[in-house]
């Protein structure tokens, strides 16, 4: 159970390199994933994530690399990739902001928390990375934690409780902290 | 990491009893609190031993349907001829229930000591946790535990030295409601789409593999353990109401509420009670107007409706909804009902698999005809467009998404049809302006 | 019979073997369960919910596809649930359907516009949205998909993963955004590929070869074999205004399921050729080839075979019918006679999900017909033995490459056309009918003698070979008889 913890965002916008995943110590934690199954398929969304944390989002090439070495076609991947939300088929910001907006979080004001990341980081619309290539901002569905709305998730960081009024300091963290 | 409320006298805490003591986080703490005994006593004990125990508490699925456990449990080969497997659903997809995520958070040893218990139970020698993609945090916690649980020996080829091989292995999500819905769970595990399978076969036929499988939800799993070193007997007294439903329930309360967070009270608990003595009531200046008892899929009860409801599996039918989740999500007096149906229906269509026609087309539809209604373009003939929709997107479908999206808004137009009325009344006054 | 069970379906008894679907069981009772995900030669995936039905004592309705009968079930197709069912499946599959049936290939044989038709609504509800929209891709060699008339049956997707074992294509996206997709840079260029086309219910993956060719209710469909190889799949000729336009394949289980090749799809040009010889023709005194009519070709036939000295030799096609094989081996038999055929071959191409079925190296229908009527592989052999030969027979072969072999014995040539081998040594030349214009058997790989019927009129004075070789005989027989 060496896995590191989970993450994604990260890599950024400006990361055009797309060195090989599975090689060296990306083929060894492969291995030790695989070790987890009977067959070399149920690794799959386990190697998507290695590819996102690796190039920031699931480029074709990461399909076509995580086919092949787990045995499948690029278009069954694909099939999959597309299935799940997290997984980015586009490039995004250094810092992606996922913000609640699910009834629970709705009614307790969750439209404005994500007008106020809009306003804070300079992205123009919701999805749009912003000109600095630095934030991009989206509303996702329930994030499973309604007792602490709004919940917001920069990159793999789970942040509770966020109003409007704390938008700006939190970018401003994240801004110093990664840029 | 705190805590947002202290315990209310009112809750009977045996699954929450850590909630908020960072001590009971590490293996030490665990044990120091008692941790692993049960898990102890169950591999001295037979797996039959187990599953009568569990069976004779009355333990129900907390996952929302309310299945007896020690029964599914019971389904299970009594030989193991193929692997057997566990899945334990940390999706915890259903809008408005956070209570696994609390469960992991605190007390992750307290849920790999359930899902131990249950793998030996019926025969499973590997249990995979589907913890959803976004819990970033429970995810690491959980695998912080894990490694303590295998270098202490309690799990891995020898657990706790009775012998038996119990491999424990996360597997995390990628964004998908559906994935709660336990066969498309085990689709995404095989690194498939997470579309809901036909049924049957059942899992406890044709799981994981298409391997005898069982699935349980994290709080199902996380009560086994008491059960274990407290006695069926024991369990069955947490019971205020109908006797089938039985022990104590974490309800995650959210939405316009005054203290929002999870609460543990005993099956047949008032909802009332819940609303206005644990979580605080409405809002300062505010009423309560409307209320969701088990997540997002059930039907809306009306503030005078749900202050008449009793929590537990049967009480909720009785009051036309279900106990689902225990996500109980809250509306005050501020809320526009029109523009929150629209909100779920929005999420039901984002989520929908898209296997199923009436989903796929059904869901989508239904926003639109929403949001027309929102944007003052509604037609009198709307509503019962609507409510036709939803008779035509429930029971027909292979898992019930369908129905999830199609209950709030029957719900809804039944119950709060003056909002519907007004918005259509809106339209026609600007059209003839 | 403790395996068989026994079920009532729309008030019809009928005994089925366990294990059956509903679905199934409702064909031998003589009723079609509207559908669309479910095919009978792909796994079930109960998507499309269409065939839900009401079983007695169920709480809600069955996906009849999925749905395993049990002694004493009572089903019913046409109660007012189940019907209201359909009809709003219908419903929701037309909301985002364009409706763009006059220019769709699949118009007329559209099982979407045929289930409307049955029992959808008169109106629309789905009033003033857009309907969703994405391209036309060109998804392969032959198969373009049209995005906006998908039903997502997965259909398509189902055969190329299970059946053609080469996922190319994906259910892509969630929700009402979904779409079958396919990977950038590889194409859906499967040897079998293009039974996606027919397996689609609906137009949105049409053929390239077939685009606007004609509308399906103007074709005539006759039964036929493929003569593309020793495989022998059953198949469609669809033909129009004389002109073999399409291929399908015809459902047969022993040999071909519901499929058929890429190769023997889209093979069928050479049946529509124009080059063909289309009168008798006989060398005339000047030892030129000229015109004529069968009376006096036959008659001159009779003259050089009566004349003639043994052995008879035989070069045959193994594209021939078994009726015209037999023929030509009764006539040289007695004579002393041999016969030989060379056959094309290709790459097999398998298809792997089903057992036994492939496009076969050897790309003749009929070698094992001509085989079992006596013709020999031995062909380098036998053409070497036509110096001294008295006779040669040629049934359709090209007698490429054999210049300068055949000796100085009389040619009595019987083809589709006259390649200049045959019109150089020839010494009468009888137009024949190609498969599509006669009827006949071939006798596949596995031995089974299949009939093919005549799909289209043969060109001029062309006539099936067995029916020449018969007038032959008779001819022979006459002038034999009176002399």
């Amino acid at each position: 159970m060496k896995n590191e913890a989970p993450r994604h965002g990260g890599a950024g916008a400006g990361a055009t390199a797309m060195a090989p995943v599975f090689e060296g110590e990306g083929r060894k934690k492969l291995d030790e994933v695989l070790s987890r199954y009977p067959n070399k398929q149920a690794a799959l969304l386990p190697a998507l994530w290695m590819v996102q944390e690796a190039h920031g989002w699931v480029s074709p090439e990461g399909m076509a690399e995580v086919a092949e070495v787990l045995g499948l076609t690029p278009a069954y991947v694909k099939g999959v990739v597309t299935f799940y939300t997290m997984y980015h088929q586009h490039p995004v910001g250094r810092n992606f902001v996922q913000v609640c907006g699910t009834t629970p979080c709705n009614v307790c004001g969750s439209e404005k928390v994500a007008e106020a990341f809009l306003k804070a980081t300079g992205a123009r619309r919701l999805g749009e990375t912003s000109p600095d290539g630095n934030w991009t901002i989206i509303e996702v569905e329930c994030l499973g934690a309604c007792g602490f709305a709004t919940p917001v998730l920069i990159n793999d960081d789970f942040i509770e409780s966020v109003t409007p009024d704390k938008v700006p300091e939190l970018v401003a963290r994240y801004n110093a902290g990664r840029s | 990491m705190g805590y947002p409320h202290q315990p209310h006298p009112k809750e009977t805490q045996v699954i929450s009893k850590y909630f908020g003591d960072a001590g009971a986080v590490s293996l030490e703490g665990w044990k120091q609190r008692g941790g692993y005994q049960a898990l102890q006593k169950a591999l001295g004990m037979s797996r039959e031993a187990v599953t009568e125990e569990v069976k004779a508490s009355g333990l129900r699925g907390r996952g929302g349907a309310g299945f007896p456990t020690g029964l599914k449990w019971s389904f299970m080969p009594k030989e193991v001829k193929r692997p057997h497997y566990l899945c334990c659903n940390a999706d915890e997809s259903e809008p408005g229930t956070f209570k696994d995520r609390e469960i992991m958070r605190w007390t992750p040893h307290q849920l790999i000591e359930g899902v131990a218990i249950c793998a030996h139970a019926i025969g499973a020698e590997v249990a995979y946790i589907y913890i959803r993609g976004e819990f970033t945090e429970p995810y690491r916690i959980m695998e912080k535990a894990l490694a303590e649980a295998y270098a202490a020996g309690i799990i891995g080829n020898n657990a706790m030295g009775s012998g038996k091989r119990i491999d424990i292995h996360l597997h995390r999500g990628a964004g998908a409601y559906i994935c709660g819905e336990e066969t498309a769970l085990m689709n995404s595990i095989e690194g498939k789409r997470g579309n809901p399978r036909i049924k049957p076969p059942f899992p406890a036929q044709a799981g994981l593999w298409g391997c005898p499988t069982t699935i349980n939800n994290v709080e199902t799993l996380a009560a086994v353990p008491h059960i274990i070193s407290n006695g069926a007997e024991w369990y069955r007294k947490f019971c205020l109401g109908n006797p089938k439903s039985t022990g104590t329930k974490l309800y995650s309360v959210c939405g316009t509420i005054a203290r929002p967070g999870n609460y543990e009270v005993p099956m047949g608990f008032p909802l009332k009670d819940l609303l206005y003595d644990l979580a605080g009531g409405p809002l300062p200046g505010r009423k309560l107007k409307a209320v969701i008892p088990g997540g997002s899929s059930v039907p809306i009860l009306t503030a005078q409706e749900a202050e008449a409801t009793i929590l537990d599996y049967e009480g909720c039918v009785a009051a036309g909804t279900m106990l689902g989740s225990g996500g109980v999500i809250v509306m005050d007096d501020s809320v526009d009902m029109v523009y929150q149906i629209m909100r779920l229906a929005s999420f039901y269509a984002h989520e929908s698999c898209a296997q199923c026609t009436q989903c796929r087309e059904g869901t989508a539809w239904t926003v639109k005809i929403l949001k027309r209604i929102l944007g003052g373009d509604g037609k009198p003939e709307d509503l019962d467009l609507l409510l036709d929709l939803a008779d035509n997107m429930t029971g027909k479908t292979i898992c019930v998404l369908s129905d999830s999206c199609a209950a709030p808004v029957v719900s809804g137009i039944r119950k709060f049809r003056s909002e519907f009325d007004a918005y259509l009344k809106r339209g026609r006054a600007v059209a003839s302006a | 019979m403790s395996n068989m069970v026994k079920l009532t379906i729309e008030g019809r008894e009928v005994e089925v073997p366990a294990g059956t679907s509903v679905l199934e069981a409702a064909k031998l009772a003589g009723v079609l369960i509207p559908h669309y995900c479910y095919h009978p030669s792909l796994p079930v995936a109960g998507v499309c919910r269409m065939c839900l039905v009401e079983i007695e004592k169920q709480p809600k309705l069955a996906a009849s596809c999925a749905t395993a009968v049990a002694e004493g079930m009572v089903v019913r197709i046409e109660s007012e649930q189940a019907k209201k069912a359909r009809q709003s499946v219908l419903e929701f599959l037309l909301i985002n359907h364009p409706l763009d049936c006059p220019i769709c290939d699949q118009a007329g044989e559209c099982e979407l516009q045929d289930y409307v038709f049955q029992e959808g609504r008169a109106g629309t509800r789905y009033s003033e949205y857009a309907k969703r929209f994405n391209p036309v891709e060109d998804f392969g060699p032959d198969v373009l998909y049209v995005p906006n008339r998908c039903i997502l049956c997965t259909r398509c997707v189902r055969f190329m993963e299970h059946v053609a074992d080469e996922p190319v294509l994906n259910v892509s996206e969630r929700g009402d955004r979904a779409y079958i997709g396919i990977h950038e840079g590889q194409k859906l260029d499967h040897e079998w590929a293009g039974n996606v086309v027919d397996l689609c219910p609906v137009g949105s993956l049409i053929s390239k070869d077939f685009l606007h060719k004609a509308r399906a209710w103007d074709l005539d469909r006759t039964a036929s074999v493929c003569p593309g190889c020793t495989q022998g799949c059953s198949i469609m000729l669809e033909t129009r205004d004389n002109t073999v336009v399409r291929v399908k394949p015809r459902p047969n289980p022993e040999v071909n399921r519901h499929f058929i090749c890429d190769e023997g799809r889209l093979g069928y040009a050479w049946l529509n050729r124009t080059d063909r010889l289309e009168v008798p023709m006989v060398r005339d005194g000047g030892g030129k080839l000229v015109a004529s009519d069968w009376d006096h070709a036959l008659e001159r036939v009779a003259e050089v075979l009566r004349e003639a000295k043994e052995p008879w030799l035989a070069l045959v096609s193994p594209g021939a019918s078994n009726e015209a094989l037999e023929r030509i081996m009764a006539l040289i038999r007695p004579r002393q006679g041999r016969g030989a055929f060379r056959v094309r071959t290709g790459p097999e191409a398998p298809l792997a999900g089903v057992n036994d079925l492939k496009l076969r190296a050897e790309r003749a229908p009929n070698v094992y017909g001509a085989l079992a009527a006596g013709f020999t592989r031995e062909w380098e052999q036998t053409v070497a033995a036509a110096a001294g030969a008295g006779l040669v027979l040629v049934l359709d072969e090209s007698l490429e490459g054999t210049d300068g072999k055949l000796g100085a014995a009389p040619l009595v040539w019987l083809g589709t056309t006259l390649p200049e081998p045959a019109r150089a040594r020839a010494t009468v030349a009888l137009p024949i009918a190609n498969m599509a214009e006669e009827e006949g058997t071939f006798r596949n790989v596995q031995g089974r003698d299949q009939q093919y019927l005549q799909a289209k009129t043969a060109p001029g004075l062309a006539r099936p070979a067995a029916w020449v070789l018969d007038r032959i005989a008779a001819e022979l027989g006459a002038t034999a008889g009176a002399r």
